[in-house]
């Protein structure tokens, strides 16, 4: 077995993801078999290989070199705070995270 | 019958005035609503920024000015891309009521070409999946038989582009999410080169992998599409400053002398019979168009699923943190701020989604992070080293677009590795950054799709279309 229940629940308390039991015991089964079948790159050996982030090479793209920093005019504000589930303009109001 | 309408077809009947834009887009809509209900291939329809749309193309017309490169062409916009003022879902119930607030670059880009968006494509859930069937707003079903899967996730515009409900459609390829639904549907469906396209404005999934491309009934077609939506964007700083080739005018010349790999390793068990003789049947073609074909080996193909879903999910876990409940989406009240996280990400995120996203953080978390995350990280630069050996040898890579045509409905969602295999044949140019394309060729079983994977250089997606523009007018499509 690659993965344990406790993984799981250890795993989805790090993406705050709350899951029922059934649902922690399905992924462990089904991650624990497709962990199973990742294990086969071990028959690779990696040893000299420089791990590939991106693929494209530095001279592909303008940003090789900084862009300037400019000031441009950016009116969303007001459509993105509309999208928020409890919006307080200017404000994203959350449930209290500090108690006194 | 109905019309089976081109960009050419578009631009000659409104310059000559046989049909007006606002028309020919009310007909789409009609198309649209007596189709849709069966095939669910639409989320959202916009009908008025349409129609603002096609009014602007009517004065155009009438005024004699010359029409832009898509003008009145009526397109599909898979629901992971921003469209402002248009609900965007990314077929998720976490961002069930989302309106963007802006427009991709590709939208606008659609947009200044004179392109109509009809409305917003149905696809697997944040594009996770292979078959349509993960979205929450139902699956999509197949023009060419529905009680198949169209294929993921773009299934939605490969389904609205193969029924007629559109005249072309964007979609985004992480592993095979654009070819493989072009693939089960039956039309020609293009990923660029990584950087080819700006992704300012896509809903990220894998940021290292995400693609937006094109669908459309032909490959001229395609190649217009893609013209209009490539080039540099100052927004996304991994979009490339390469000078974007005339697709249209690339497309044309010959492929005599063509040298094209065919890698062994695309061709081994697990491939159906009826899909190895249409793809054999294929490659004959362009024996016949006089290109020279080179077995070769490209000896990590194998490896590359299991790299993908390591690479893919670790991404996905790290994008998708946004959906907190705190700035976008649904939100599940809690008292406290992280009880309120964890009811909304449980509740809104569905089951595909969840499970990546437990894949992901686990193959990134301490202690398995060489293991798997770093692994994956080295084995990508394996497989990306296959394709530049491959290139040194040949100008193009041919393999099939998938080892089985359109499976049922259920047929597979029940086992998560079985359908991640589905991407065996796709996922290896993701990884790479190289352009590829579907394009049809023949049908089995009499009425499924198969489809023909044509690979090329990074950047050289004009030598892609050329090949798939030879194959189509060698007719291809009818092996």
């Amino acid at each position: 077995m690659k993965i344990t229940r406790d993984d799981v629940v250890r795993v989805a308390e790090l993406a705050y993801l709350d899951l029922s039991e059934d649902e922690l015991e399905k992924y462990r089964r089904q991650i624990d078999e497709i962990l199973e079948y990742i294990g086969k790159l071990n028959e690779l050996d990696t040893s000299g290989v420089e791990p590939m982030a991106q693929v494209l090479a530095n001279d592909q793209t303008a940003d090789a070199t900084l862009r300037e920093d400019l000031v441009v005019p950016s009116a969303v504000a007001d459509d993105v705070l509309r999208q928020a589930p409890d919006p307080e303009p200017p404000y994203f109001r959350v449930p209290k995270v500090i108690e006194r | 019958m109905t019309t089976a309408w081109t960009i050419d077809g578009v631009r000659t009947a409104l310059t000559e005035k046989k049909i007006s834009a606002r028309e020919l887009t009310a007909e789409f809509y009609k198309r649209i609503e007596a189709r849709n209900p069966e095939l669910n291939a639409f989320l959202a329809l916009a009908p008025e920024r349409a129609r603002r749309q096609a009014d602007k193309i009517d004065a155009l017309v009438a005024s004699g000015k010359p029409l832009p490169a898509l003008a009145g062409v009526p397109i599909a916009v898979k629901d992971v891309i921003s469209t402002r003022g248009i609900v965007t879902t990314c077929g998720s119930r976490i961002l069930q009521n989302y309106v963007p607030p802006y427009d991709a670059t590709a939208i606008e880009r659609l947009d200044a070409a004179g392109a109509i968006i009809l409305g917003k494509s149905n696809c697997d859930e944040f594009a996770m999946g292979s078959s349509n069937e993960n979205s929450a707003y139902g699956a999509v079903k197949n023009p060419a038989s529905t009680d198949r899967v169209p294929g993921g996730s773009s299934g939605g515009s490969a389904a609205a582009v193969a029924a007629g409900l559109a005249v072309a459609a964007l979609g985004t390829d992480t592993g095979g999410s654009i070819r493989q639904p072009g693939s089960f549907c039956g039309v020609p469906a293009m990923m660029g080169s990584y950087g080819r396209v700006s992704r300012y404005g896509l809903i990220a999934f894998a940021s290292s992998l995400d693609r937006i491309g094109p669908f459309a009934t032909n490959i001229k077609d395609v190649a217009a599409v893609l013209g209009v939506i490539a080039g540099r964007d100052p927004q996304d700083s991994t979009s490339t400053t390469a000078a974007v080739p005339d697709y249209q005018n690339e497309m044309t010349k010959p492929v005599k002398g063509l040298r094209l790999g065919v890698p062994k390793e695309y061709f081994g068990e697990g491939m159906d019979a009826p899909v190895r003789q249409k793809i054999e049947a294929g490659l004959e073609i362009y024996k016949k168009l006089g290109c020279e074909l080179v077995e070769i080996r490209m000896p990590h193909t194998d490896y590359a699923i299991a790299t993908y879903y390591i690479i893919a999910t670790a991404e996905a876990s790290s994008n998708l943190a946004r959906y907190d409940g705190v700035r976008f989406g649904l939100r599940v009240d809690s008292d406290s701020l992280l009880a309120m996280y964890r009811k909304t990400r449980g509740a809104g995120f569905g089951d595909e989604v969840k499970r990546r996203i437990v894949l992901g953080t686990y193959v990134l978390s301490a202690g398995y992070y060489d293991a798997y995350y770093l692994k994956g990280q080295k084995v990508r630069a394996l497989i990306a080293k296959d394709f530049r050996d491959a290139f040194e040898k040949v100008d193009a890579i041919v393999t099939p677009t998938s080892p089985v045509p359109a499976f049922r409905l259920g047929e597979r969602s029940q086992d998560p590795l079985q359908m991640y295999l589905a991407d065996i044949y796709t996922v290896t140019g993701s990884l790479a950054g190289v352009p590829g394309i579907s394009v049809p060729c023949g049908k089995v079983c009499g009425k499924l799709p198969v489809g023909l994977q044509i690979f090329g250089a990074p950047f050289d997606e004009a030598r892609v279309l050329q090949l798939a523009y030879a194959f189509e007018q060698a007719g291809g499509a009818n092996v």
